[in-house]
């Protein structure tokens, strides 16, 4: 996943774990808290099953996790506590792991990632984010602005631009959104200024018929200039999403085939859980998680840090 | 999409003895599907704990009820606590001196700038004149924004840059409002987090500035688990008067209206329902509640069928339109009973998935059109209503002119219904109303 980017590595933990203090001190300091205090015992897993469902997991996952927690814990005849601790880390880490690589490691001339999702969960920000990022690793980025509905979205996008120091390619609000596309493929191309380009789409609930269409059709404008693009399509996740967040993966993944996601607004006290479903049950991995306003909270997901971080005793 | 609480406690009545009375095994089977309804729904453990409590405790030794069935008698109970913890939709308070201070506050990407311009439209409407407050220095173009929708509305927008001190911003405001006979001030705030210390003390330092009336908090209707502790945090710290809950037209259950609703004890005031600046609803306690429980509005169906008619066509009733099995035979018998219900167009409202569609077509339209519809099926012989494909040309034309009606509009009727009956397949399979509008279109 990290494309020559190990020595971000460090720096990234250091975020995740700075930005998980609060979230190990709620629910996941309670499970760890569970599981070196009590004895197993069925309230031990009820108790388990509230913690889990709290952060959102669901309550079809967490009845999952318990029960094939359960089961593992009785067949290896587990008596310890803090051993069934490590075999649900382990669980969780499990269902987080993703073996596809990041499309973007692959030689390519033109890299097109597409950024989608509802209304304010986090697109553009994390866009802003992103095109530092990968900036800091050496990658020529452009940015399109192809949110061109909402009041003042290009206006955001290019206050990002400016702070990541990338360019943006826009046109006048209320243009339509393909010619964005059109263009800023033409001239990230053309001028081959550009090895990623970026797109920022307008934020739409999954509900809107029409304006999932548009995404197709968005796609479908980018796979005419380049081949095989968008070769990322990320759907922007806000962490405080309940239940909804499976259906929106599910809409947008049916829409334009999601790869990955980001998720977003870590740094408050929800807990995101809803990836776990997400990638279990479509089977799309987290790639980055957003854990503040600033453009370096930012980081590449790491499945195995994020559930160690979430056990971690606070 | 009708995998819902009642088809569930439909099933769990199934297994047990049918009694005159709700006995506590019985309730607890019950309470359990309706934890997991809940829990589904978003909304907080702790608060569907307590809220089940409730319920079972006022469930236990009910009679049902005789135009109901025991799962019916139980939704009933559900419905009604659920409806009493939303409460009733609370009315701003515009009673004291003008201008009339409302402040915004909420999570960041709750919708708080479209908001305050949907809730400047609406103060308008009713005679106000109303003043936005650009008070979001912080998120880039958030100010901008704000004034495009502004200008869109012809609704001034009072803003400083991001230079000022947003509680400096709202204080010229509101001295603005004074001199220039604005009557209603909204302050759209940055979005912040409920544990961002120096934020939320920001918040606190323009309530001692500029004293609101109504302190309202903008709630994504899309909020898992941790509403409960937004809305305790930001009540606790700077004292809330009301809730708006945004982005009602996704497909959300809402659960997290009744979290908040139960940790804060503010009414909710107003929905928001679209991008579009008119998309703003006075909140309706019921219409939420048979949301949260997945039902649309299946319960004002199950009211309106139990005063017009026996429980039997009731039932039968309810079972044809949520199996796709009627025909235009059946469709003209229920017409009559469905006309004494009230108009078809508020009907279609009530089925899950379906009040997007009505909402499309004016009620009049509708009323007109069933007219039409009516007169064309009861040209229809028997044989055609119950088996459509029969009609060729010949038969068009002759229906047409014994209704008093084209073929067109003879054809029309037969490939909407043909439309309904695809729709209402779609909806039994369980497919969400995505789908639907798409054939339409
Ligand atoms: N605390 C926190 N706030 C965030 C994070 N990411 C985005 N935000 C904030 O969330 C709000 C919405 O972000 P945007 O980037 O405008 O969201 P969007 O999805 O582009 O919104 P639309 O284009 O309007 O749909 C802004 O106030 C951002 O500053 C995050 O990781 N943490
Ligand atoms: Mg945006």
């Amino acid at each position: 996943m990290a494309f020559g980017l190990t020595k971000k590595k460090k720096e990234d933990r250091e975020k995740i774990n700075k930005s998980l203090k609060k979230t190990r001190r709620g629910v996941f300091s309670a499970i760890s808290d569970l599981f070196q205090a009590n004895e197993i015992d069925d309230e031990m897993w009820d108790d388990l099953e509230a913690l889990l469902i709290q952060a959102d997991i669901g309550v079809d996952t967490s009845l999952a996790l318990v029960s094939a927690l359960r089961e593992k814990v009785s067949k290896q005849g587990i008596k310890r506590v803090a051993d069934a601790y490590d075999l649900l880390k382990t669980e969780m880490a499990a269902l987080l792991q993703e073996a596809q690589p990041w499309s973007l490691e692959e030689p390519r001339l033109l890299h097109v990632v597409m950024v989608v999702g509802v209304n304010g969960s986090g697109k553009t920000t994390s866009i802003g984010k992103l095109a530092y990022y990968l900036k800091q690793n050496g990658r020529r980025v452009v940015l399109a602005a192809a949110d061109t509905f909402r009041a003042a979205a290009i206006d955001q996008l290019e206050i990002w631009g400016e702070r990541a120091g990338v360019d943006v390619i826009a046109q006048k609000p209320g243009s339509d959104p393909g010619a964005v596309v059109y263009d800023a493929i033409r001239a990230s191309q053309a001028s081959r200024q550009a090895e990623v380009l970026i797109i920022d789409t307008a934020g739409r609930l999954h509900t809107r018929y029409n304006l999932m269409k548009e995404l197709e059709k968005l796609r479908t404008i980018a796979a005419k200039q380049v081949h095989r693009a968008p070769h990322e399509i990320l759907l922007v996740l806000d962490a405080t999403t309940g239940q909804n967040a499976l259906t929106q993966a599910e809409k947008f993944k049916e829409a334009v085939n999601l790869t990955g996601v980001i998720l977003t607004k870590l740094d408050g006290t929800a807990k995101g859980g809803m990836v776990f479903a997400i990638q279990e049950k479509l089977g799309i991995p987290v790639r980055f998680v957003g854990t503040g306003e600033g453009i370096e909270d930012f980081a590449e997901f790491d499945p195995e840090m994020f559930v160690e971080s979430l056990f971690a005793p606070a | 999409m009708f995998d819902n609480l009642s088809d569930k406690l439909q099933a769990t009545f199934e297994k047990l003895n049918r009694r005159g009375t709700l006995r506590e095994s019985d309730v607890n089977a019950a309470m359990r599907e309706v934890r997991l309804a809940l829990l589904e729904a978003d909304v907080n453990y702790k608060v569907v704990k307590s809220f089940v409590a409730r319920v079972k405790e006022r469930a236990i030794g009910v009679e049902v009820a005789k135009s109901l069935n025991p799962a019916q008698q139980v939704i009933k109970i559900v419905n009604e606590e659920l409806v009493a913890t939303l409460g009733e939709p609370g009315k701003l308070d515009l009673s004291r001196q003008a201008p009339h201070v409302i402040m915004l506050a909420g999570l960041q990407g709750s919708g708080k700038t479209t908001t305050a311009a949907k809730l400047a439209l609406h103060l308008r409407k009713k005679g106000q004149r109303p003043l936005l407050v650009a008070a979001d220095i912080y998120r880039p173009a958030a100010i901008k924004q704000l004034e495009i929708l502004g200008q869109s509305l012809d609704i001034p927008v009072h803003s400083e840059g991001d230079r000022v001190a947003p509680p400096d911003i709202c204080a010229n405001a509101v001295k603005r409002a004074r001199q220039s006979a604005y009557s209603v001030v909204i302050l759209d705030t940055a979005g912040r987090l409920h544990i961002d210390e120096t934020l939320m003390d920001e918040l606190v330092a323009i309530k001692k500035r500029v004293h609101p009336v109504e302190t309202l908090l903008v709630v994504d209707a899309m909020t898992g688990q941790d509403a409960v502790r937004v809305a305790k945090t930001f009540n606790e710290k700077i004292g809330l008067s009301g809730l708006i809950l945004t982005k009602v037209d996704g497909d959300a259950r809402g659960g997290a209206a009744i979290s908040v609703r139960e940790v804060t004890g503010v009414p909710i005031k107003f929905l928001g329902t679209g991008e579009g600046l008119d998309a703003l609803d006075v909140f309706q306690p019921d219409r939420l509640a048979s949301r949260i429980l997945g039902m649309g509005d299946i319960l004002t169906l199950i009211e309106k069928a139990e005063q017009t008619m026996d429980r039997d066509t009731a039932m039968k009733m309810e079972h044809k339109l949520r199996t796709a099995s009627f025909t235009l035979e059946d469709f003209q018998k229920q017409l009559q009973e469905v006309k004494k219900m009230g108009p078809l167009s508020s009907l279609m409202e009530m089925i899950p998935g379906m009040g997007q569609l009505s909402k499309q077509v004016s009620a009049e339209e509708t009323d007109e059109k069933l007219r039409t519809v009516e007169a064309i099926i009861n040209s229809m012989t028997k044989e055609e209503r119950n088996d459509p494909a029969v009609i060729n040309g010949r038969r068009k034309k002759r229906i047409a002119a014994g209704s008093g009606h084209t073929v067109q509009e003879v054809n029309a009727l037969l490939s909407e219904f043909r439309q309904i009956q695809r729709m209402m397949k779609q909806l039994a399979k369980g497919k969400g109303p995505g789908n639907l509008l798409s054939m339409f279109r």
